[in-house]
């Protein structure tokens, strides 16, 4: 399976701007970006090679600055990798972005503050021509979502964090992606916030079927949404283990309830992870300390 | 965050303030020595006498009596008011001119750097020509103005003139505003393959807008006193600078008529300010910040 997804990525008579349904969600093929600063080169990702699947959930996890924004940003076309091969939905990363197959949120809400919560959320159909009647019902669909219906002629400064973080996780499933990117999106909210949106994470996830690739600092929360959590490590950016998650409730996402969080694999897998960034891969067991700085172990 | 207290409370600052120039208007009249007082040549404190300083009933009472003792003369205010008008209307052109202009320039130096390493030296520069010095010049190369039927008229040099004064601030207050987004929003807007025009209607203009109330008042308080100098100074008829002059001129007869025009410029300079606050008023979501609550 997957050596037939690297197969139709990598032929390039293929019409990539198609994409062609069978195609992974995200495709990164020997990927290296290297950043020109004023003290020299910074290799913030080196040899990266990632394959997401339609509706798979992916976590990014590793110390800061081990490039797991960088990465993402790659896949969102925001910039543009030294050497390599990226692809989403068998297109261009360019092409998937101006056909808007992906929804992407930020560590940091963004929303526009002169807008209302609907107005914000109705923000990219609006660019994009869809029609009124449609659009209300849509955001409407998408506030109920992720509860805020009550809230949806308020304001953005007169909402919590963790109620603006909800608007921007709406705003990013607006268009029904087939992929979200999600960069720390729960950084910023207090644990029992974040336990909730983990929840409904996982749930719209499940009920709309889009793979995610979801960037974090803490372990638990990578185990808990996660397939497969890819574990990095810094300077220069690699990916040093990719560990799938083998919990109970695996076989549904949709069984993946509050649960899960006291269940033994749970806790099992949590060991898995931490030990995977702790021991820094099996190629460099010296450096141990380094390779866990920054990281959340809660 | 509630405008109507705030309103309120300006409104009660203002008259206070008000009453506190009348009140001491009147004491000083009262208690000052009628001669003032002077050091040696230099006089430091005016005389007191109804010719320098008429009573503030009396300047109320001349505004409400015929502006001359010809048949059927209209009162004084209604003769202020309407030069008044008339600067107002000449100054709002001028205003108009000026918001076209900074936020054109704003809208090129936003796109191109270039223009902005090119245009935003100049545009201070001009700043330092006094125009309004010029403004005989500027009028006499405005009578030389003829296009087809359209031929300059003298309004129009103190309209330009005022636009000249308002332009720059608008100019320096849109350009900060157009550039005024996150990074965020403007990554947002890139994921959303939004292009230049989508992104500058619904992102960078909501953006600016606070950047743009204070310029626009800015320029409106410019172009106001830049339209009643230029009138002054190029003699145009009809409006409140030429009534400031020519009132002026009288007040050795007169005295309390002097103070006619001067009531009008203040109120001018009020109407002026007002209009933009309401602006700001009708814009009041568009001030909004981020912060959560
Ligand atoms: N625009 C940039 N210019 C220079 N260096 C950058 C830039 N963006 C990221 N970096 C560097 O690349 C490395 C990876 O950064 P980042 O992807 O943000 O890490 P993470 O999100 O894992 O914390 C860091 O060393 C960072 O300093
Ligand atoms: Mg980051």
């Amino acid at each position: 399976m997957s050596d037939q997804i690297l197969n139709s990525a990598a032929a390039t008579d293929a019409p990539l701007a198609a994409g062609d349904t069978d195609a992974a969600a995200v495709s990164v093929r020997g990927v290296n970006k290297q950043f020109q600063t004023a003290t020299g080169v910074v290799h913030a990702l080196e040899a990266i090679d990632l394959t997401v699947s339609a509706g798979e959930f992916v976590s990014l996890i590793g110390p800061s600055g081990c490039g797991k924004s960088t990465l993402m940003r790659l896949i969102a076309d925001l910039d543009d990798p030294t050497s390599g091969d990226l692809t989403v939905f068998g297109k261009t990363t360019t092409q998937a972005r101006l056909d808007q197959d992906y929804g992407i949120a930020f560590q940091q809400a963004g929303l526009l503050p002169w807008r209302t919560v609907a107005a914000n959320v109705a923000l990219p159909l609006e660019l994009h021509g869809v029609a009124s009647a449609d659009r209300r019902s849509r955001v409407a669909n998408l506030l109920d979502m992720v509860g805020l219906t009550e809230f949806a002629d308020r304001f953005p400064d007169q909402l919590s964090g963790g109620m603006q973080q909800r608007v921007a996780i709406a705003r990013s499933l607006a268009e029904q992606p087939r992929l979200l990117l999600m960069d720390e999106p729960f950084g910023a909210l207090d644990e029992m916030t974040r336990e909730k949106m983990q929840t409904d994470l996982v749930r719209i996830a499940a009920d709309t079927g889009a793979a995610v690739v979801f960037v974090t600092h803490s372990i638990p929360e990578a185990v808990f949404l996660s397939d497969r959590v890819v574990v990095m490590s810094p300077r220069p950016g690699r990916i040093s283990q990719i560990v799938p998650m083998q919990l109970n409730a695996i076989d549904g996402r949709q069984e993946r309830s509050d649960n899960l969080r006291e269940e033994s694999s749970f806790f099992e897998m949590v060991t898995e992870v931490r030990e995977a960034l702790h021991g820094g891969a099996s190629d460099s067991p010296g450096d141990e300390p380094r390779q866990a700085r920054g990281v959340d172990t809660r | 965050m509630t405008a109507r207290p705030r309103l309120v409370g300006g409104f009660v600052w203002g008259l206070a303030g008000v009453l506190l120039i009348a009140l001491a208007w009147e004491g000083y009249k009262f208690f000052g020595p009628a001669d003032g007082l002077s050091i040696g040549e230099l006089r430091v404190l005016p005389r007191t006498t109804d010719l320098a300083m008429p009573h503030l009933w009396d300047m109320m009472a001349r505004l409400a009596e015929p502006v001359t003792r010809a048949e059927g003369a209209l009162p004084l205010w209604a003769v202020v008011a309407l030069a008044a008008l008339t600067t107002l209307g000449i100054a709002a052109a001028g205003w108009a001119v000026g918001v076209v202009v900074g936020v054109g320039f704003a809208l090129l130096m936003q796109r191109w750097r270039l223009a902005e390493f090119g245009l935003l030296p100049w545009i201070v520069i001009s700043q330092t020509v006094p125009l309004i010095a010029f403004a005989p010049v500027v009028k006499s190369w405005g009578s030389r103005v003829e296009i087809g039927s359209f031929e300059w008229q003298d309004w129009m040099s103190v309209a330009l003139i005022a636009s000249y004064l308002a332009f720059f601030p608008i100019t320096v207050g849109a350009l900060k505003g157009l550039q005024s987004p996150d990074r965020i929003h403007l990554e947002l807007f890139e994921t959303y393959a939004s292009g230049y025009w989508s992104t500058l209607k619904q992102l960078r203009f909501p953006a600016a807008v606070p950047y743009l109330l204070p310029a626009l008042r800015l320029g409106a308080a410019n172009a106001v006193i830049g339209a009643v100098v230029a009138e002054v100074s190029t003699g145009l008829q009809g409006g409140i600078g030429r009534l400031l002059i020519q009132f002026a001129g009288q007040a050795s007869g007169d005295p309390a008529k002097a103070w006619g025009p001067i009531f009008g410029a203040i109120v001018l300079g009020l109407v002026a300010a007002g209009s933009v606050a309401l602006l700001s008023v009708i814009l009041k979501d568009y001030r909004r910040t981020e912060e959560a609550a």
